[in-house]
């Protein structure tokens, strides 16, 4: 079995990054033109990569399927960026929120990672800032920041409810820079579709271009994936309709080693379900829980339109529960919470499937402006699709498929196991635990980009790449796999669209791997769910062909390896038995129904390995190792 | 309820291209416009008919990725917001709706609805930033910006690059997304050192690309689903013409005007 060797530095806690800066091997600056890196993904984190690669001297090939380098979805993110800046002069440091995103990942997270994120966390805000990103401010100028979940300090950072953008284009300009200057090269509307590796490490991709169809190989000295998460293995989540798995589970199969995948978070405020044609669900930020009170009637039922229901029949229930963060719990007790009334039958709109998110108290005190000044924008996205005005009523909402923990396994350097291939952002698991804290996605992304990669990466091309070309066997391999993958899909002319299967999916995931799951639930949908995947593969109709813009191909290639990675995701949450941050395993929980760890025996990162087409996993554990806090219950209290 | 659509195809950049009229009648009033053409999709899908390609990624109005011309209208009557926002109830039964996709120079039809507005991204690759490196920045409050000029920074940081502007212009002009990004980073402190040669830089390859120039007839203002207001164009032309006295050479080819 290989070993999982984390290299986490020895040494004090807050010395470690240091440590590690000061042993990593360089490049000479003018040996780093001979050198090319591949970067797939175009959000945060490969935005971020790919421009400070360029930056050093790197060439840089850089991968998106969208149109443009801009439409990457960490463009939606809402709300805000942590740092540890303490502007606010109200406690805060790196070591708080480090500790802050220790226990909110429910103490399933990699100590010296976390303190390193919260260590670069002030150098983002400064990056940004230089950058132009217009922040929002106060009036002597400063900049001005809001709460989030999980902390009790004010750190979020936040460009009105469209920090995401405001931070992405900070990034996808730097890049636009570095393709001017002729370091990046830009392939958009280009998807990987296999990752090459020879003689044990990464040396390439191979892609398809969307718009003819061309099958391609690249070749590169490392290869860094930044392609997000995997949430629409539910079908329904706010990810957006592109977002997917394929590089990673491409190069999962290729064997980079998948951990913690059953980390799945649900997001506790989104707009609720309308229909059986609804496409995605739609994010409120958190940051409304800053001033929305979060309640359901008390009388399961009770079908009065909120404003006729008194003060004395409604139930704050997170208030009542939390007394002390109230409306700002972490995401997964929220969704938890919202869930638990429904179940109840307290819940409000059709179908029982929301809670009320009631601005009315916060109006009244600060007036329709204020508040329109802080979350206007989310007011108006809300409006447009559920055409109720939330200045008059309560915004309704319930949870929804958000973020994936998980990822592939990184080391301290964010290298996979695969020697040459790094994994940054979204797509590791490697600083959230099993839940993670608002505004740190962000966070995590820029800190992987901008401050991580940078330096380790030339640790790795220092010691000596061996030469290769897109001649090698390896590559002719994978582009015939490519190619015949692609023909088959094209050739089963089945009955059901590719769609059809995703939601099917979605279903089985959202029943018995969502929110709630137990041995039964997880043992039925490891039956289901190969059962759906052979069907595919029987049954599946793509139209059109491959030489040419195919969007249903696209997507059929995506939806077939959602339907591997579904089975991992179930397997992964059934070896845990506990219930920790995301994973809420029913069996697992305290009396008043809070998870409850089991830090005897699953305090590990669950590293899994392919071993073939429909064989069993191989389970690796890179045991946690907590020197610096107390594990224990986290109370929100 | 029931619709009639009238939807460009087009096979590729190659082909002719034409309307071709569906019925549609599984519409229901809570579906967004790209769930309608969702499920008209399915249906042309399960009868061996080719599905109608058209963009779309986030479905938040934030990415940019989606957009066509609804009965003439960019993304469709609705005043700010993005075709994948505008829901079905803005409809009524029985209603004939003509789909065509953002039509300009600069946008090459990649087929039906999806085009190509990579022209956009070579504007900004022609200045669209501050030139600093990552590493080494000094604290963020260090640069202060009083509060106006930031929230106004930020209305024109707010455009998500979706080219409704150049698709609503008589002159095919991006000369409002031009000057979004010379005012955004033009207002602040951190783009100030470069904001002339930004201005020259930015136009001289709006122009290049094949844009039209502005007569300041404000169509792109009202077609824009974030609200960019017209000012950002006054603006460009502000700092474009200051470009000109400062660096006469780079200015020979003229503003967008």
């Amino acid at each position: 079995m290989p070993t999982l060797d984390s290299r986490i530095p020895s040494g004090p806690l807050a010395e470690k990054w240091t440590k590690r800066k000061a042993d990593l091997k360089l490049v000479n600056p003018a040996n780093k033109r001979k050198y090319t890196i591949i970067v797939v993904g175009t959000g945060l984190a490969g935005a971020s990569a790919a421009s400070s690669f360029g930056e050093l001297g790197y060439n840089v090939l850089n991968f998106c399927f969208q149109d443009t380098p801009r439409r990457a979805h960490s463009i939606a993110a809402q709300g805000g960026i942590n740092a540890a800046k303490s502007y606010q002069n109200d406690g805060d440091s790196v070591w708080r929120l480090f500790y802050d995103t220790i226990k909110g990942g429910d103490f399933r997270a990699r100590e010296a990672n976390v303190y390193r994120l919260a260590e670069v966390s002030n150098n983002i805000i400064d990056q940004a800032t230089a950058q132009g990103v217009p922040f929002a401010r106060e009036y002597g100028g400063t900049l001005a920041n809001r709460s989030f979940g999980g902390a009790l300090v004010s750190r979020t950072f936040y460009a009105r409810g469209q920090t995401g953008q405001q931070l992405l284009i900070g990034a996808y300009q730097s890049l636009m820079r570095q393709v001017e200057l002729g370091k990046v090269k830009m392939f958009p509307r280009t998807e990987m579709l296999d990752l090459v590796v020879i003689d044990g490490r990464a040396r390439g991709i191979v892609t398809r271009d969307l718009v003819t169809g061309k099958v391609q190989s690249y070749i590169a000295d490392a290869v860094v994936l930044a392609t997000g998460g995997y949430g629409n293995v539910y079908y329904l989540s706010t990810n957006a309709k592109g977002s997917n798995a394929t590089a990673i589970w491409r190069a999962h199969r290729k064997g980079a080693f998948f951990a913690n995948p059953c980390y799945t978070q649900i997001h506790p405020t989104c707009i609720p379900r309308a229909g059986d044609y609804q496409s995605k669900l739609t994010l409120m930020s958190e940051s409304l829980r800053n001033d929305g009170r979060i309640w359901v009637p008390k009388k399961a039922g009770d079908k009065r339109s909120p404003d006729q229901i008194p003060e004395a029949e409604r139930d704050y229930y997170l208030e009542r529960k939390y007394p002390t963060y109230g409306n700002l719990a972490p995401r997964d007790i929220s969704s938890r919470a919202a869930k638990q009334a429904c179940d109840a039958g307290l819940g409000v709109g059709p179908g029982g499937l929301g809670v009320y998110l009631d601005f009315s108290d916060s109006i009244k005190r600060l007036g329709a402006k204020a508040i329109g000044e802080r979350y206007g924008n989310l007011f108006d996205m809300y409006e447009r699709i559920t055409g109720e005005n939330p200045y008059q009523v309560p915004m309704r909402i319930y949870p929804a498929v958000h973020y994936t923990m998980g990822g592939l396994w990184v080391d301290y350097d964010l290298m996979s196991n695969l020697p040459g291939l790094f994994v940054l952002g979204e797509a590791n698991f490697s600083d959230h635990g099993a839940n993670r804290l608002g505004a740190s996605a962000l966070m995590q992304g820029l800190a992987d980009g901008y401050f991580v990669i940078p330096y380790t990466i030339g640790d790795y091309l220092a010691r000596g790449i061996p030469k290769a070309d897109v001649s090698h066997a390896e590559f002719k391999k994978a582009e015939a796999d490519v190619a015949s993958r692609e023909k088959k899909l094209l050739s089963i002319n089945g009955k059901h669209s590719v769609d059809w299967f995703h939601k099917k999916l979605g279903e089985i995931m959202w029943e018995n791997v969502g929110m709630a799951r137990t041995k039964e639930s997880l043992e039925k949908a490891l039956k289901e769910i190969p059962a759906l995947r052979e069907q595919f593969w029987r049954d599946v109709k793509v139209p059109g062909t491959e030489g040419e813009f195919n969007q249903e191909l696209e997507k059929a290639g995506r939806v077939a390896d959602f339907l591997e990675l579904g089975e991992l995701l179930s397997w992964d949450a059934l070896q845990r038995n506990e219930s920790c941050g995301g994973h809420f395993r029913s069996e697992y929980q305290t009396e008043d129904g809070e998870a409850q760890r089991n830090d005897a025996e699953y305090t590990y990162a669950a590293a899994w390995e392919w071993t073939g087409e429909n064989k069993p996993w191989t389970l690796n554990k890179e045991p946690l190792v907590f020197e610096n806090i107390h594990l224990q219950t986290r109370s929100y209290k | 309820m029931r619709l009639t659509l009238e939807i460009w195809r087009q096979k590729g950049a190659e082909d002719a291209g034409r309307l071709v009229r569906y019925e549609h009648d599984e519409v229901s009033e809570h579906m967004s416009f790209l769930e309608m053409l969702d499920v008209l999709n399915q249906k042309l899908i399960a009868k061996g008919e080719e599905p109608i390609a058209f963009d779309s990624d986030c479905r938040e109005g934030i990415c940019g990725m989606c957009g066509f011309v609804v009965n003439g209208y960019p993304h469709g009557p609705q005043p700010l917001t993005t075709v994948c926002q505008l829901h079905m109830r803005h409809f009524h039964d029985g209603e004939v709706l003509r789909l065509e996709p953002f039509r300009a120079k600069a946008f090459p039809i990649i087929k039906d609805l999806a085009i190509d507005r990579s022209a956009l991204d070579r504007i900004i690759m022609a200045g669209g930033y501050v030139s600093i490196n990552a590493g080494g920045p000094r604290d963020a409050n260090s640069i202060l910006v009083g509060k106006k000029e930031s929230d106004l920074s930020m209305d024109a940081a707010a455009c998500i690059g979706c080219g409704a502007c150049v698709a609503a212009c008589p002159n095919a002009s991006a000369s409002l997304f031009t000057g979004g990004k010379i005012s955004h980073l033009g207002l602040l402190p951190q783009g100030e050192p470069e904001r002339k040669q930004r201005a020259l830089n930015m136009v001289e390859r709006h122009n290049e690309e094949g844009f039209g120039g502005c007569t300041v007839i404000g169509a792109c203002a009202e077609a824009c689903p974030k609200g960019l207001k017209l000012d950002f164009i006054a603006r460009m032309n502000k700092d474009y013409l200051a470009g000109t006295l400062t660096y006469r050479d780079a200015a020979a080819a003229g503003g967008t005007g």
